[in-house]
């Protein structure tokens, strides 16, 4: 990387430089030599990287520029919370039918901390106290996904990561609860947070997870997530990320899985709301018979941008990926998908299929599509497709013919569209949930707090939900 | 009810309707006839307000209401509603949904209360018995997967969900076998009443065995150039349209 190329944020580089550079005493006092080694590592590599800018390929058309150049208060400390945890957090209603673990600004909440030991064996846990606790599973796995030299962020990550969630299933468990793991931010200081999360499921072992991103006010944040997830020999993940994230929050997330022989990952990103939101997902299969399906949903409007980066690589042969990502872009939105899957010559009867569908509900909203197959094996079946269109004027006729107001047909279409993916969400109640939340996002009506499991704003504010007479 | 005078419609620059006259009165079937391409679904898209289409010239009063004003959606809520003769599949859409939708806002519209979830499930399976509909209908999706004579069964369903005060049934009959004829057949006869009226677009006669016009006409070439009783529906079956052709040319 050449030094003379003029970086985006300097100063925000320097700062955080610098703040490293007065944390590294308080990292080896805590760490043993194995992270400190790996996050001066990572320090040389963000020091070498600086922020990605529109030069690198895959950030062409994002451009953090502006939103890195806002105020940042890196130096932010849980401590320096003044909202009352405890007001914040009476309530706990459980929408999804799920164990709730619960971050604050980058901090686990008070009670929840520490290491959570089910009756089978698995285990959640802060990441530093598993730090400390399991020594020998982060020897394992610990940063052996993650690749620094992708871009600047995740270095950055690796470099001054404080605390994110640490999940182990060990080998032939179902675990029969689902755990989401929810991460609010709630500040009057525009935060910056790196938060690394790690989750390892043994041989056979089978995990539904809810992740969640939810932001209570309007103060610009920036949270910087890794998340590292290592699936073993016919181990099962369902994953969720939900992001409903204020107009003035940024949230970066990299998330890197490895797969073993005849493992299975279905992942499924449903972003309602947020500023600039970026998901890149990093699959890398590496044993026979292993299969990903990564799938997601974007609903953007007004300013907002989401982009997101989905790279599968094919490392070895018989094992099949899907990438399938839908979206509404409306107002000046801007959304961008870029698929990329890798087949490498050694995998033979590959099946990989990308699809990205697109309405585009304004001529002033933009939308970029990239799926993108790059493939040297010979004997491999893969396709990929991308649509950007509006809505069916014939169907609209139709539905208005009967009555309903072009408001109305609008939304049925609208919901009809993004079904597609709602309905792979293996969870009945949080799909039930998803769906209400995507039509109350498409109407409008959806405030930034809603999705939140927490519910603090208005506790007693029942959660409510309509008849779905179409399940009768 | 319905008063066409001097209709002209064009699509795209093309005239495809000029100086069309037709009146229809409650309690009333017409049948409009004629061969293909002349403009009988163009006259029933823009009876329903189809913007594709525009009007370049002459009136639609309907009930006294100009009926060009008025929007797609309100033109049904008044109570027209159009057979499509290709139903439209609308994939993710439920039936059920579809329905429960249109009723909600039709009754507001007329000043109704909404129907509860199980009176409108009670009265959707009512309507789904008159045309003979398969119980899961409910679930599936608005006319996707539908076999030819499904959608054209489900138009009829519409229909019978709506209680319409004006149908246009354009080629409701066409593709459908002698049961699926009889139910749909049946389905309309049932639903007329002294204050309703339709208009069937066909080909055929056989379908005017069941629901017998007070009013024939024929349309070639974007006009009603003929007009007589259901014998001249027995006349077009024998005869075609080729001394239609024959007398325009004598004229
Ligand atoms: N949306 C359209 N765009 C272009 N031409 C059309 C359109 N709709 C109808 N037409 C043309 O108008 C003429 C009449 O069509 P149509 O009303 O469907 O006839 P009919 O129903 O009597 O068979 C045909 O020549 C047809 O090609
Ligand atoms: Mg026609």
């Amino acid at each position: 990387m050449s030094k003379n190329k003029t970086e985006i944020a300097p100063q925000l580089k320097e700062d955080l430089l610098h703040q490293f550079e007065a944390t590294i005493d308080s990292f080896e006092a805590k760490e043993s030599p194995f992270f400190v080694e790996k996050r001066k590592k990572a320090y040389e590599e963000f020091k070498l990287l600086g922020f990605p800018d529109n030069t690198l390929e895959s950030w062409r058309k994002t451009n953090l520029k502006p939103f890195l150049e806002r105020a940042y208060d890196i130096e932010y400390l849980p401590a320096k919370t003044t909202s009352p945890k405890e007001s914040i957090f009476q309530c706990d209603i459980n929408q999804f039918d799920t164990d709730l673990y619960t971050m604050l600004n980058g901090e686990w909440i008070e009670g929840a901390n520490g290491v959570t030991t089910y009756d089978n064996g698995t285990i959640v846990a802060n990441l530093s106290i598993a730090k400390l606790a399991f020594p020998d599973l982060f020897k394992a796995h610990y940063g052996e996904c993650v690749i620094n030299e992708r871009n600047g962020l995740i270095a950055l990550n690796s470099a001054l990561y404080q605390e994110g969630y640490f999940i182990y299933v060990p080998d032939n468990v179902e675990h029969n609860t689902n755990l989401q793991m929810v991460n609010i931010i709630n500040s009057e200081q525009s935060i910056f947070t790196n938060t690394r999360n790690l989750v390892i499921l043994g041989k056979n072992a089978k995990l539904k997870l809810v992740h969640c991103d939810d932001s209570i006010n309007n103060n610009s944040s920036f949270i910087n997530n890794v998340t590292e997830i290592c699936l073993q020999e016919g181990a099962d993940l369902d994953l969720y990320k939900l992001q409903n994230k204020d107009d003035e929050a940024i949230v970066m997330t990299s998330t890197f899985i490895r797969q073993a022989k005849d493992s299975n990952l279905s992942s499924n990103t449903i972003v309602l709301n947020g500023g600039l939101i970026r998901n890149d997902t990093h699959v890398s299969l590496n044993g026979r018979g292993a299969n990903a399906d990564v799938m997601g949903l974007y609903l953007v409007d007004r300013k907002q941008i989401v982009d997101n980066h989905v790279y599968i690589s094919h490392n070895v042969s018989n094992c099949s990926s899907k990438q399938v990502f839908k979206g509404i872009v409306d107002d000046q939105a801007h959304s961008i998908f870029n698929g990329h899957t890798m087949v490498k010559q050694d995998a033979q009867q590959t099946i990989a299929f990308q699809n990205n569908n697109n309405i585009q509900l304004t001529t002033k909203s933009k939308i970029d599509t990239h799926p993108f197959l790059e493939i040297y094996a010979d004997d491999v079946k893969c396709s990929h497709g991308a649509t950007v269109g509006q809505l069916d004027m014939e169907a609209m006729f139709y539905l208005m013919q009967r009555g309903i107001c072009e408001r109305n047909a609008r939304m049925l279409l609208m919901s009809a569209f993004v079904r597609q993916i709602i309905n792979e969400i293996a969870l009945p109640t949080m799909r039930a949930s998803v769906d209400e939340l995507v039509q109350k996002r498409l109407k409008g009506e959806l405030s930034a707090c809603e999705q939140c499991s927490i519910q603090c704003i208005d506790p007693d504010k029942p959660i409510h939900f309509d008849i779905d007479i179409s399940k009768i | 009810m319905l008063k066409i005078k001097d209709l002209h419609v064009s699509v795209q620059g093309k005239e495809i309707i000029n100086g069309l006259n037709l009146e229809v009165n409650k309690g009333e079937v017409h049948a409009i006839m004629g061969p293909n391409g002349t403009g009988k679904s163009t006259l029933a898209s823009v009876i329903a307000g189809n913007e594709s289409y525009e009007v370049t010239q002459g009136e639609i009063s309907y009930n006294g209401k100009n009926l060009l004003e008025l929007s797609i959606e309100d033109r049904a809520r008044e109570g027209i509603f159009l057979g499509f003769q290709y139903p439209v599949e609308i994939p993710g859409v439920s039936m059920t949904n579809f329905m429960r939708t249109a009723l909600d806002e039709i009754r507001e519209y007329r000043g109704q209360e909404p129907l509860s979830a199980a009176a409108f499930l009670k009265y959707m399976k009512e309507k789904k018995a008159l045309v003979e509909m398969n119980a899961k209908l409910n679930n599936r999706s608005v006319n996707e997967g539908f076999s030819g004579g499904e959608k054209k069964k489900n138009e009829i369903f519409q229909m019978a969900m709506l209680e319409p005060k004006l149908a246009i049934l354009d080629e409701t009959d066409s593709g459908l076998d002698i049961d699926a004829l009889r139910i749909v057949a049946n389905g309309v006869t049932k639903l007329k009443s002294p204050e309703n009226a339709t208009i069937v677009i066909t080909h055929y006669q056989r379908l005017l065995d069941y629901i017998v016009p007070d009013f024939v006409h024929v349309m070639y070439d974007g006009k009603i150039v003929k007009t007589g009783d259901k014998s001249l529906a027995l006349k077009l079956e024998e005869k075609g349209y080729d001394w239609i052709k024959e007398e325009l040319k004598a004229k």
